[in-house]
């Protein structure tokens, strides 16, 4: 890393079906999930994700700042996704550019389609990515994140969001690429679920691949965000569960 | 979908014959009718000042709901950006606008005193039923508190007076669900009493009135205590489970 120097492909995938990190085909990289780490925002989440870590915060529903930007029927989502000058090898520049505008642009609308923005007219609901640490896939970390701080903030949504990138590395489909595989792989293809409706909520694509491939990723992503989903609700459950306070009983999992 | 039932928040789920209700763990305060809140000016405006009440939205006060008589341009002169007062919710309309007014028993300008904040959600467990806890503390502390519903508590007294009220409401607020707590409160204020130079320089007496200030009025809402120690187990409200 850092070496740039060095334009060597490195072999993504063993004979035996490993990947660069050991994982197989269909395995996630080891995720930790934190709820409420800002006690001075409404709602945040924390989460590491293989090499990724993400902070989200929520604030409101509130005023919204711009007036203009103000809706009189329903609420308006306000995500900024921000890459910190640290979080990547080479020096970041700081700031929005075109990359994190469009990753906020899509996150945003990811929202919009399960927030229930009509409860709260003329108001907004900012919430805040940051990226401290980044080794692909950041954007469906930051979006588990956020998804996290919007019901830690209480804000009334259909469903969490869940998120996950699937993709074609060394000719097969993968599930969560991490660096090298996004750099060096055939394909990458960011993908976001509501879980109990089925319905994607951000799909973007970088790469090839063909029809029978594309249906195999999305039958991958989908089994990826599923997992993620239970491991955030129990992220969610963690943060009330007391060791004192009896052991939720009656939820089926 | 078709027999699942799904809560939009996370909260505390009881059921109770054909219903189940959700209390929410978190979420900003929303406003109901005769909430007596404290609200802070945030902007002044030729007719009204805009109060931060911790809610979605700022609150109008319009001069109508106060007993002064500004003329135009002149509602500066009575209450200014970043004072705190204590407002009563008056009425809410579909498009969400919270209106609120001044006049009403105890409700005024807060000067002097000191504002803490717990949860809105912990504010009938800061009143206690029957504003047990709420006497209890002032009665021991010897200060003056006015508690909004919004979640943000007016303090006035002596300073140890002010520290020892700000600590009884950390505890509430973290232990909140345990039962008796008044009487854990009453305990912590009187195992620390031996400060008790609160009493000379704020006579325990004077603030006899203080409980009713606002603390009669949250007594309605003391049924809503019933959920001190929830029966049932937290869900996370995207939760699914099956009714």
């Amino acid at each position: 890393m850092g070496n740039v120097g060095a334009k060597e492909i490195p072999q993504l995938l063993s004979a035996d079906g490993r990947r660069i990190d050991g994982r197989r085909l269909d395995e996630l990289r080891s995720i930790t999930m934190k709820v409420g780490p800002l006690t001075r925002a409404d709602g945040s989440a924390f989460v590491e994700w293989g090499e990724n870590k993400v902070m989200a915060a929520v604030y409101g529903p509130r005023e919204v700042h711009p007036r203009h930007l103000m809706q009189t029927s329903k609420a308006i989502i306000q995500c900024r996704y921000n890459m910190a000058a640290f979080s990547v090898d080479e020096r970041k520049r700081p700031g929005q550019d075109r990359r994190s505008q469009e990753i906020s642009k899509v996150i945003t609308e990811a929202f919009e389609s399960v927030v229930f923005t009509e409860e709260f007219p003329k108001t907004s609901i900012d919430v805040y990515i940051e990226v401290l640490q980044a080794n692909a896939g950041t954007r469906c970390a930051g979006l588990v994140a956020a998804s996290l701080a919007l019901a830690d903030a209480g804000i009334p949504m259909a469903d969490l969001v869940s998120a996950v990138a699937v993709g074609k590395v060394a000719g097969r489909i993968a599930l969560d690429l991490k660096k090298e595989e996004d750099n060096f792989g055939e394909a990458d293809l960011p993908m976001a679920l509501v879980p109990q409706s089925g319905r994607l909520v951000l799909i973007q694509m970088e790469g090839h691949m063909n029809r029978d491939e594309l249906r195999q990723a999305l039958d991958l992503g989908t089994k990826g965000c599923r997992e993620i989903y239970e491991r955030m609700r129990e992220a969610l459950r963690a943060k009330y569960d007391t060791p004192g306070r009896a052991e939720p009983a009656g939820v089926p999992a | 979908m078709g027999k699942r039932l799904f809560a939009s928040v996370m909260g505390y789920a009881t059921w109770r014959e054909p219903y189940v209700r959700v209390v929410p763990f978190a979420g900003r305060y929303s406003p109901k009718p005769h909430d007596v809140i404290v609200g802070i000016v945030q902007d002044v405006q030729k007719t009204f000042w805009l109060l931060d009440i911790d809610a979605s939205r700022w609150a109008p006060l319009h001069t109508s709901g106060t007993s002064w008589e500004p003329g135009p341009g002149e509602l500066d002169q009575f209450l200014r950006i970043g004072e705190a007062v204590l407002v009563a919710v008056e009425n809410l309309d579909a498009t969400g606008k919270i209106g609120v007014t001044m006049k009403g028993e105890g409700l005024g300008k807060l000067s002097g005193g000191t504002l803490a904040t717990v949860s809105p959600a912990k504010i009938p467990r800061v009143i206690g039923k029957g504003g047990s806890m709420i006497h209890s503390i002032t009665q021991l502390t010897g200060t003056q508190v006015a508690v909004g519903q919004n979640g943000r508590i007016w303090i006035e007294g002596s300073s140890e007076g002010i520290l020892r009220v700000r600590e009884c409401l950390r505890i509430i607020e973290t232990e909140g669900q345990r039962s008796g707590l008044t009487e854990r409160i009453e305990g912590f204020l009187r195992s620390t009493g031996p400060t008790d130079d609160t009493g000379p320089r704020m006579p325990p007496s004077a603030d006899e009135d203080r409980p009713d200030r606002n603390g009669a009025r949250e007594e309605p809402s003391g049924p809503d205590d019933a959920p001190d120690i929830p029966s049932n187990e937290s869900h996370e409200g995207e939760g699914s489970w099956e009714t």
